[in-house]
């Protein structure tokens, strides 16, 4: 007989960890915020658009989006060594593909828009609270955008797609193991980023891209909410 | 020095040879401090600092390690400083600069020569295995003074840290799995303050504008009276009776700080 699934924390598949979305918590930065899915906080600077340097690195075509992820030591239980790494590099440019398509780019030539997103605190899908926060700190600087873009990650633990994955949920062990699917879309419903990890077939993941979707609108609207509280409050 | 800096310097050496700050505060008074702590569930210890639009955070790790040949029977502390891009538009990625390198090792000394962490207490196995107690400081936000700021969150995040269980059979850290033990910690508490010269004036904790322009600054670490550690960054020079107001107005300031931070330590 089979044991009938229900997650580690007791959420049900489609519920996501509490979000809390802040605009305007740098005041050096051009745009700044916070994005959190429970313990997972990630906060996002945004400087310029800016001239590029190095120079040899300008397109006179038009303007670069560079955002760079990193995660503080002390975010997660052993201590990361402080500096770059293959995972971040990565996750750096997986979040440079996920906004590009919602930017203006050719508005800026020779210029680069440079977006830091540091977790301070890590409880897995930190890449999806990364996207989350830069996408809101862009808006907040006031770049032109065409959509903003939300982010969440879905995972299958053994047969069972769930919305907003834990790292509890990340090292689920039983029947066929966890599957971590990171997920972005813009606000008008196109997806823009997408990675798997795992094992799963077309049927499951077309669920799982579902699901993603209609989290994501849900995010959209904490993300709207953030920034018209923002308004609000200047 | 830009036009704009040069300008400002002007105008902020007229104000304060008056005694007055463009914000309103005396020279002698700090902005508010903010603190909070517990601010990263990993961390064994952690804490966020805001002083005025200045903020840091500073988190606490440890780890297993042999101790150093000289010293086969304490713990080790590590400090390092991220001054990362996120803060300001004038930091940069890559290898830490001197200015990261020089706020970690500053408040490093602090630390140690207060013998603030009784790092004989932290020993496992002689020779063998020691704790290691990292202290990683992050910039968030640098509107002036980030020194000050690191010091205290660094002596406020090993205030509320924990060891966390080591099992000795599999000799593994079960991080996550704090023990009710503290770091072990002396009553001589490192606090921070950095007095600077502006215009021949001295001031404590300049905001960005005031820090561009500053001709020298004095750091010292010290706790009722005495004094543990000291560095003097940036060129400019100090008369000997100038440095005897330094340290009086230091040994004052320093007071004000421990009454705001008293509640933390």
């Amino acid at each position: 007989m089979e044991k009938e699934f229900s997650r580690p924390d007791g959420r049900s598949p489609t519920d996501m960890r509490k979000i809390k979305a802040k605009v305007g918590i740098i005041p050096n930065a051009d745009g700044s915020a916070l994005f959190s899915f429970g313990d997972t906080i990630a906060i996002a600077a945004v400087y310029g658009p800016r001239k590029m340097h190095p120079q040899h690195q300008q397109n006179p075509e038009k303007g670069t989006l560079r955002c760079d992820y990193k995660m503080i030591s002390f975010s997660v239980e052993d201590r990361i060594r402080p500096g770059p790494n293959r995972r971040s590099s990565e996750i750096s440019k997986v979040t440079d593909w996920a906004l590009e398509p919602v930017l203006l780019l050719d508005r800026y030539p020779n210029s680069v828009i440079d977006v830091y997103i540091n977790i301070i605190q890590a409880n897995a899908s930190t890449r999806c609270a990364g996207i989350n926060a830069a996408a809101l700190a862009l808006a907040h600087a006031g770049i032109p955008m065409k959509n903003l873009v939300s982010s969440v990650s879905i995972g299958k633990l053994d047969k069972n797609l769930v919305v907003d994955v834990s790292k509890e949920e990340e090292d689920w062990e039983e029947g066929e193991g966890a599957s971590d699917i990171p997920m972005s879309f813009t606000s008008n419903g196109e997806l823009t980023h997408i990675q798997l990890d795992g094992r799963i077939d077309n049927e499951k993941l077309q669920e799982g891209i579902k699901m993603a979707k209609e989290a994501c609108e849900k995010i959209y609207e904490v993300q709207k909410k953030a920034l018209k509280d923002f308004a609000k409050k200047e | 020095m830009s036009e704009i800096i040069k300008i400002n310097k002007d105008r902020i050496e007229e104000y304060l040879s008056k005694g007055k700050r463009f914000d309103g505060r005396k020279l002698d008074d700090l902005r508010d401090i903010v603190v909070e702590t517990g601010i990263s569930k990993n961390a064994e210890g952690s804490a966020r600092v805001k002083i005025g639009k200045t903020e840091v955070l500073v988190g606490i790790k440890m780890d297993i390690a042999t101790p150093y040949p000289d010293s086969p029977d304490k713990g080790n502390l590590m400090v390092t400083a991220e001054l990362i891009p996120l803060s300001s538009s004038r930091f940069e990625n890559g290898p830490p600069r001197i200015n990261a390198i020089e706020l970690g090792r500053v408040i490093d000394r602090g630390i140690r020569e207060s013998k603030f962490i009784e790092t004989e207490k932290l020993c496992i196995e002689e020779g063998e295995k020691v704790w290691n107690v990292f202290i990683d400081i992050y910039s968030i936000n640098d509107d002036g003074n980030l020194l000050d700021a690191a010091g205290i969150g660094a002596i406020i995040a090993l205030k509320n840290a924990k060891i966390p269980k080591y099992d000795k059979e599999k000799e593994k850290v079960l991080y996550g799995n704090l023990s009710d033990e503290k770091i072990p910690l002396s009553n001589e508490i490192p606090i921070p303050l950095t007095i600077y010269k502006i215009g021949g004036q001295l001031i404590v904790d300049p905001n960005k504008d005031e820090e561009d322009i500053c001709e020298t600054r004095i750091t010292t670490s010290g706790f009722n009276g005495t004094i543990f550690s000291m560095q003097k960054g940036e060129g400019g020079s100090l008369k000997l009776e100038q440095m005897g107001e330094v340290l009086d107005l230091a040994k004052k300031v320093r007071e004000k700080i421990f009454l705001k931070i008293k509640d933390y330590l």
